[in-house]
């Protein structure tokens, strides 16, 4: 059998294959969370939440109204986005010109109610998702097995997180979105409309982790405290990367699942604090981040 | 920039050194209200209230004071109770003793901390403890001496000093009395000594600060760590009263819970966090029987607070006081 440092080739492949695939989720939340905080300023502690809300969307949909995976890949999200557009609408609109902590306060006590509420209704346990039947199965590449959503979820992520960068960076919107962002008076002054951009941004954010938690069901189980998990990784992948650039939150979210991938096949003990080391070197040597502005 | 709106009471900067009567009055009320307290109501539950209240009130003396949001001093509170409670266990060490040690760990763990975080401001700063608490959760979680999911359970009261028994419950009583007396006051002192106003001055213009000559860093990190000592503190007394320590005291929620409690009851504000600290664990109490969840409650408090109570009840108060006196 081929070994690596002493480690069997398919076990170190298919450690970091799930460190690829959990990489492409922190690049898809550290992306939406960076696309909020660059336009809003607001630190979306509910980000997790909306994420947990796009995994159960796909599953009531499929529970009560036999909607499967594809439709439910359109719906899902555009159902947190509009759950978005409320909070946004409702609360988020209220606090702009405060402290940024409040944002951070008020997402915050968001998620606690939203979690809270998934876990009285449906416990800690998870619920199952089935993988769509296109994706069944795996392909043998020889020297691993990869089965197909898995490589699924991975090419959706790049696609998602190119996509995204290609709106903010190529389009109209997007030139609007970062005009905003820099003098958000001087953009209203030519006719902008400031407020819906800044509904829109956060509708976007939201419905980018809901197609995160959709893509999640059929990897992890639907659970109510899928959220809490990740968000405070995310916090500290979104610190490592800087939030000044997309690109940077994205490249960091695949590495570090990398890393953390790695590290649970060498030093398993470490793999679920290792991003958080990272998170206090990089502070120590480059506060501002990797591929921060300071 | 980071600081103008957690800074209410603008007013008290200039309040200075003088004690005014009415606050002294309100001093010796609250003593006597804490003194009678176990003959009125359940001793162990005002034992909790006085945990809580001294862990807001240090925490608060960073947000409070400094503008610095922590979102992770949860790992303080449980690190030292944790420390405390495996030195009475396992060393048999007295009460005093592991106090000590609990305590001095939660301080030297804010040293750490608050060096790496203090790099960054306003909401990295909150991202960055919230981060390293999460990864010392994940420590507690593996580490072999927290006894993992289950904590330190059954940990002896013992003797403090060696003859008062803390088993006695009137005992253990007046002894967090004690500690949450001379912790308050501890910050009290801080609060209105020199240091506290250069803090205060921080918080109200870092920019400024840096400029009049003050190593900016050096004062953030001083009220770093003696936020995280008495937040120890805190811990380590909780730890002898339920003679337990648990991942419930080192999670994130406990780390939420104390913002909750100095939002609630009032930012930069001295009795703020010990008003908080009262609500919400009678709120916490009252819930445990009902069967309403109390992530729901808690998470509705904050976003109300957030949004239509920014002073919270004592900054509330004071600025009622303010508009009545002209």
């Amino acid at each position: 059998m081929v070994t690596v440092f002493g480690i069997s080739l398919p076990a170190l492949m298919g450690q970091l294959l799930i460190g690829l695939i959990n990489g492409s989720f922190y690049a898809m939340l550290s992306l939406g969370l960076a696309v909020i905080f660059g336009m809003l300023r607001v630190i979306n502690f509910a980000h997790g939440a909306q994420y947990m809300l796009g995994a159960f969307f796909a599953w009531f949909l499929l529970r009560y109204a036999g909607i499967g995976f594809w439709p439910a890949l359109v719906l899902a999200p555009l159902g947190v986005a509009l759950v978005g557009v409320v909070i946004e609408k409702v609360l988020l609109s209220r606090i702009y010109n405060l402290d940024h902590l409040y944002g951070l306060l008020l997402t915050f006590g968001l998620a606690l109610v939203i979690e809270g509420l998934f876990r009285h209704w449906y416990g800690t346990s998870g619920q199952p998702y089935s993988i769509p039947s296109t994706f069944q199965g795996a392909f043998n590449l020889g020297f691993m097995i990869l089965p197909k959503y898995r490589a699924f979820v991975i090419v959706a992520s790049v696609v998602v997180c190119l996509a995204t960068w290609l709106l903010i960076e190529k389009t109209k919107f997007g030139a609007y979105l970062r005009a905003a962002t820099e003098n958000p008076t001087l953009v209203q002054a030519f006719g902008v409309n400031v407020p819906r951009l800044l509904t829109l941004t956060y509708a976007i954010g939201a419905g980018l982790a809901g197609l995160a938690g959709v893509l999640a069901a059929p990897v992890y189980q639907v659970s109510p405290l899928m959220g809490q998990n990740i968000v405070i990784i995310v916090f500290a992948v979104v610190v490592i990367g800087g939030m000044g650039s997309i690109m940077g939150a994205v490249i960091t979210g695949y590495v570090l699942g990398l890393v953390e991938g790695l590290t649970k096949v060498f030093y398993p003990e470490a793999s679920s604090t290792v991003i958080f080391v990272i998170m206090v070197l990089v502070l120590l040597v480059r506060p501002a981040g990797l591929f921060g502005k300071e | 920039m980071a600081t103008k709106a957690a800074s209410p009471n603008v007013a008290d900067v200039t309040a200075g050194h003088k004690t005014s009567p009415r606050t002294i009055a309100l001093m010796i009320i609250g003593l006597a209200l804490i003194l009678v307290a176990p003959f009125l109501i359940y001793p162990v539950f005002v034992m909790k209230v006085l945990c809580f209240a001294l862990f807001a009130a240090a925490f608060n003396l960073l947000l409070g004071y400094v503008g610095l949001l922590s979102f992770g001093h949860a790992a303080f509170f449980g690190g030292a109770a944790y420390i405390t409670a495996y030195a009475i266990k396992a060393w048999g060490y007295p009460p005093e003793l592991a106090i000590l040690l609990g305590t001095a760990f939660a301080a030297l763990m804010g040293l750490v901390f608050g060096y790496v975080a203090i790099k960054r401001q306003g909401i990295y700063f909150a991202m960055i403890t919230m981060a390293l608490a999460q990864m010392f959760f994940f420590f507690c979680l593996q580490a072999p001496f927290t006894g993992g999911e289950d904590g330190i359970q059954g940990v002896p009261r013992g003797k403090l000093f060696g003859f008062i028994d803390l088993s006695n419950s009137l005992n253990m009583y007046y002894f967090v009395a004690a500690v949450f007396v001379i912790g308050f006051l501890f910050i009290w002192r801080v609060v209105h000594s020199p240091f506290g106003s250069i803090l205060k001055a921080i918080r109200e213009n870092e920019q400024r600060a840096i400029s009049l000559g003050y190593r900016v860093s050096r004062y953030k990190l001083g009220a770093f760590v003696i936020s995280a000592s008495l937040a120890g503190l805190a811990g380590s007394v909780k730890a002898i009263v339920f003679q337990l320590a648990s991942l419930t005291d080192v999670g994130f929620q406990m780390s939420g819970e104390v913002v909750l409690m100095t939002l609630l009851g009032g930012i930069g504000t001295l009795m703020g966090p010990v008003v908080g600290a009262v609500l919400v664990v009678s709120l916490e109490n009252y819930l445990a029987t009902s069967s309403l969840p109390v992530p729901v409650v808690i998470g509705s408090i904050f976003v109300v607070c957030v949004l239509l109570f920014r002073r919270g009840i004592v900054g509330e108060f004071n600025a009622w006081m303010d508009r009545k006196r002209g």
